[in-house]
């Protein structure tokens, strides 16, 4: 008989059910199958109405964020043989249901916004060519660039649960992913932005973001950065009032 | 019902590049896309974008001239020379405002802009963000528009996510608007607007075996076609030649830009073996390179019988991680496999497609205040085979061009909201259809027509195509057309309904397939990607002209249309 694998999947139409419920799938496992996979395999096969985001299925594009047995992680990054072909699947957490796993990213969004997630040069542009960024200081960017904005981190924060305005782990590094770059000017303003009762001192530390974090980006060592930036610039501003 | 000056489908990089150009030219841009625009499949590109900057140390004499040279001979003299021209000429402008506006490409040692060398390319020109290029520039782009949008006063940028346009609305030659799905609600609306441009994408995924993302499914090329735009040179599809074994995922060129071999079962590098690839070796051109790496496996002399191996040991660690770390990320999640250690299994797969919504140079359409540009446009730069790093490009170029003249063309205009009634009546149709697929009673299981396109499709307008194979193709086509009239449907529920989603893009796929296999049919040469074994000249007497397919009474209709020339004498294509 061919190999199956078991699905346990996170079902809740918050507009028609009153109460969430999980729902089992037996699916034919082949090598290399993903948890994506699975899932797609389900939607076109077995359930039509089963909802679930993707679009690259090659862990870039941060559409299919999830949490699979026990941990947010990419679903078409997940090999199900690694779920030891028992996979059980729940929406991202700290977001609204819309249907099954699909939450409402809004927030999210409207977090990612309000850091002013874009270059703020200081000095108009060279008369010809590009800014000059030397090596070293590209390489500020390396890592903290490859956010894919997925929200696994979101998910995972304990802070967000507790509060929803909470500006969360990616917006936060999104932020200090422009102070560090050489040729952005808009620190003071970000440091405002970041700074305020939703920013960076509700942060516990408590390391899950980086724990999930399918890039490897660490957010905690960003928001550390910027609390010791934004005390700086606080001092700075007690000694030079306008 | 909504209503804008200009209406933007598509939020890759093709669709936000023309956002921001109707913005700069002070007209209101609404921005539609199925996806959240982060999430568009420019995200996916790795390589890098093509631009003669002269970064390089041994690209000091390049020029957009000599750009535009090496895109019309990777073309195999297809494109149109202005169109290739503009682009190139236009390039820098496009780069260094990318740079500007903050992607982080990586650096010379003096801190400009880092270029490396791509397939047929006379010069390193390639400018790249490590091997993440698509993820920085879609990056950037989207945080432009996003201060636009914070900017406006009055709205003149605005979004609508996960939104699938289902038909384009034309009256008397003139396009009105859309009729589109809000796929969260179920709800379908209309949205008037002056002008529309697509920058919907590609259509890899009615191949079986695609380096494309899942999402990619030619719809709007074919919501295009069905409102009466012709679609151009569709037979040319491009194999790249190097996707992972198993998931074909891509692994960019930039691989063997950067020194990678591709070697045979008895490690040899096996392209020194071919007079066309014998010279530029791993980096001649893509349609090149791919069938010399098929004939190499139909040979016998595939890695265990079935791939070859894309080895990057040589290049040592340091240089991996540097240059491309995200392939060793993806070969590692995905293949199992580190290519420090050990060379990555690969195979050609289905990968770009270089004809679309047929333009002119000015990105536009037959249909007056229809603009297309990106993967879903064919202007055409690209011809028979699309060289690297030259559809990112294209992205740029032509959105910032659509969105310009769709700005003008709206100040030109001397009545507005004329369309109204035109999508008012358009949307009472497209309810009845939607209904209809979403109740639909048939027998016909979706997920096994899916499947049998794919499969059709790699074998009949694959890698090596000859008469028997591509008419087989047809019938399979035809076939599976008819028997999506009977298709079968599940889910009843109008809010977010995969299924239907899915079905919508099954009837384009549909449709624009049956348009790649007769354009491959009427096609009795071999020109860039397309080969014929039963025609394996170039025959610049008959077809050095653009395929162009119409949709008349449900079936694609082929003519053909004069490629511009002028600047340089179509030759034979040796590297
Ligand atoms: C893996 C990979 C790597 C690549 N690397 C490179 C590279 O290094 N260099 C290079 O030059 N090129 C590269 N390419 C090619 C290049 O990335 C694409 O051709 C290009 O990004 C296409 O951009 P686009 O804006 O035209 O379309 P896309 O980015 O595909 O965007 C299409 C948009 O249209 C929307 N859409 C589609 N249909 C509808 C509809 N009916 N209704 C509403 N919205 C719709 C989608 O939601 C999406 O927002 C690569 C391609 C692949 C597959
Ligand atoms: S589908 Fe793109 S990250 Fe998983």
């Amino acid at each position: 008989m061919a190999a199956t694998c078991r699905f346990s999947i996170f079902r809740h139409d918050a507009a028609a059910d009153e109460a969430p419920r999980f729902q089992q799938y037996e699916v034919p496992y082949t090598e290399g199958l993903t948890v994506l996979g699975g899932l797609i395999h389900i939607q076109q096969r077995l359930d039509g109405s089963l909802a679930f985001r993707y679009s690259c299925r090659a862990g870039v594009c941060g559409s299919c964020a999830m949490h699979i047995n026990g941990r947010y992680r990419l679903a078409c990054e997940t090999q199900v043989a690694d779920c030891k072909l028992d996979v059980a699947v729940r929406p991202l957490g700290h977001l609204p249901i819309v249907r099954d796993l699909v939450v409402d990213m809004g927030r999210f969004w409207k977090h990612y916004q309000h850091i002013k997630p874009y270059l703020i040069p200081g000095t108009p542009p060279p008369a010809a060519g590009e800014y000059v960024q030397t090596p070293d200081d590209r390489a500020r960017l390396d890592v903290i660039i490859d956010c894919i904005l997925c929200a696994s981190c979101y998910g995972a924060c304990t802070t967000t649960a507790a509060d929803p305005e909470f500006l969360g782990p990616a917006a936060l590094a999104k932020a200090n992913r422009f102070l560090v770059d050489s040729r952005d000017a808009a620190t003071e303003e970000r440091l405002e932005l970041v700074s305020g009762d939703h920013g960076v001192w509700r942060c516990h530390q408590i390391f899950s973001c980086q724990q999930v974090c399918p890039k490897s980006i660490n957010p905690p060592g960003s928001i550390a950065d910027l609390r010791r930036a934004a005390i700086r610039h606080r001092l700075r501003r007690r000694a030079h009032p306008e | 019902m909504q209503y804008t000056e200009v209406l933007v489908v598509g939020a890759g990089l093709a669709g936000l590049r023309a956002a921001i150009g109707v913005n700069e030219r002070n007209h209101k841009a609404l921005v539609l896309s199925k996806v959240h625009p982060l999430r568009s499949h420019s995200i996916a590109a790795q390589g890098g974008v093509n631009a003669a900057l002269g970064n390089h140390h041994r690209g000091v004499t390049d020029t957009p001239l000599k750009h535009a040279f090496d895109t019309v001979k990777g073309s195999d003299y297809l494109a149109d020379q202005d169109a290739a021209i503009l682009m190139c000429e236009e390039a820098p402008k496009r780069i260094y405002e990318l740079e500007r506006w903050g992607c982080p490409f990586s650096r010379t040692v003096d801190g400009k802009i880092a270029q490396r060398p791509f397939g047929g390319a006379g010069f390193p020109r390639t400018a790249y963000a490590v091997d993440r290029t698509g993820h920085v520039m879609l990056h950037t782009l989207y945080e432009q528009a996003v201060r636009f949008e914070e900017y406006s006063e009055r709205q003149e940028m605005g979004f609508l996510d996960e939104w699938l346009v289902t038909r384009l609305v034309v009256d008397a030659g003139v396009c009105c608007g859309v009729v589109a799905v809000n796929l969260l609600t179920g709800e379908v609306e209309g949205i008037t607007a002056e002008a529309v441009i697509f920058g919907t994408g590609g259509s890899g995924r009615m191949y079986a075996q695609s380096t494309n993302a899942l999402i990619n499914s030619a719809h709007g090329m074919a919501v295009a076609y069905w409102a009466g735009v012709p679609l151009k040179d569709m037979e040319f599809i491009q194999f790249h030649p190097t996707t992972l074994w198993g998931t074909n995922i891509l692994m960019t060129e930039g691989c063997r830009g950067e020194g990678g071999f591709l070697t045979n079962s008895e490690g040899k590098r096996f392209l020194a073996d071919y007079p066309d690839s014998q010279k530029a070796m791993e980096v001649a051109p893509r349609d090149i390179t791919a069938r010399n790496m098929t004939r190499e496996i139909l040979a016998g002399r595939g890695v265990k019988g079935k791939y070859l191996n894309l080895d990057l040991r040589h290049l040592g660690a340091d240089k991996i991680n540097a240059r491309l770390p995200g392939i060793r990320e993806i070969a590692m999640s995905f293949a199992g496999v580190d290519p420090i250690v050990d060379p990555i299994p690969v195979i050609p797969a289905q990968h770009y497609t270089m004809g679309g919504i047929s333009t002119n140079i000015h990105c536009e359409t037959e249909v007056k205040g229809f603009y297309a540009a990106g993967e879903a446009a064919c202007v055409s730069v690209h011809g028979g085979n699309r060289l690297g790093g030259n559809s990112l490009l294209d992205t740029v170029v032509f959105g910032a061009i659509a969105g310009w003249k769709a700005a003008d063309f709206v100040d030109g205009k001397a009545a507005m909201k004329q369309g109204m009634k035109a999508v008012e009546a358009a949307v009472e149709e497209e309810r009845k259809v939607l209904d209809a697929l979403r109740n639909a009673a048939g027998t016909e299981d979706p997920a096994a027509i899916r499947d049998e396109l794919g499969q059709a499709m790699q074998e009949g307008v694959g890698i090596f195509r000859d008469k028997e194979k591509i008419q087989k193709a047809l019938g399979t086509v035809l076939a599976l057309k008819g028997r999506f009239q009977d298709v079968k449907a599940t889910y009843r529920g109008r809010g977010m309904n995969p299924e239907l989603t899915n079905n919508l893009e099954l009837r384009a796929n549909l449709d624009v397939a049956e348009v790649v296999v007769r354009g491959a049919l009427g096609r009795e040469e071999s020109r860039g990607s397309h080969f014929r074994v039963d025609f394996p000249q170039r025959d610049d007497a008959r077809f050095l002209q653009h395929t162009v397919a119409r949709h008349v009474d449900g079936e694609g209709k082929i003519s053909f249309s004069p490629v511009a020339l002028g600047t340089w004498e179509p030759k034979e294509r040796k590297y």
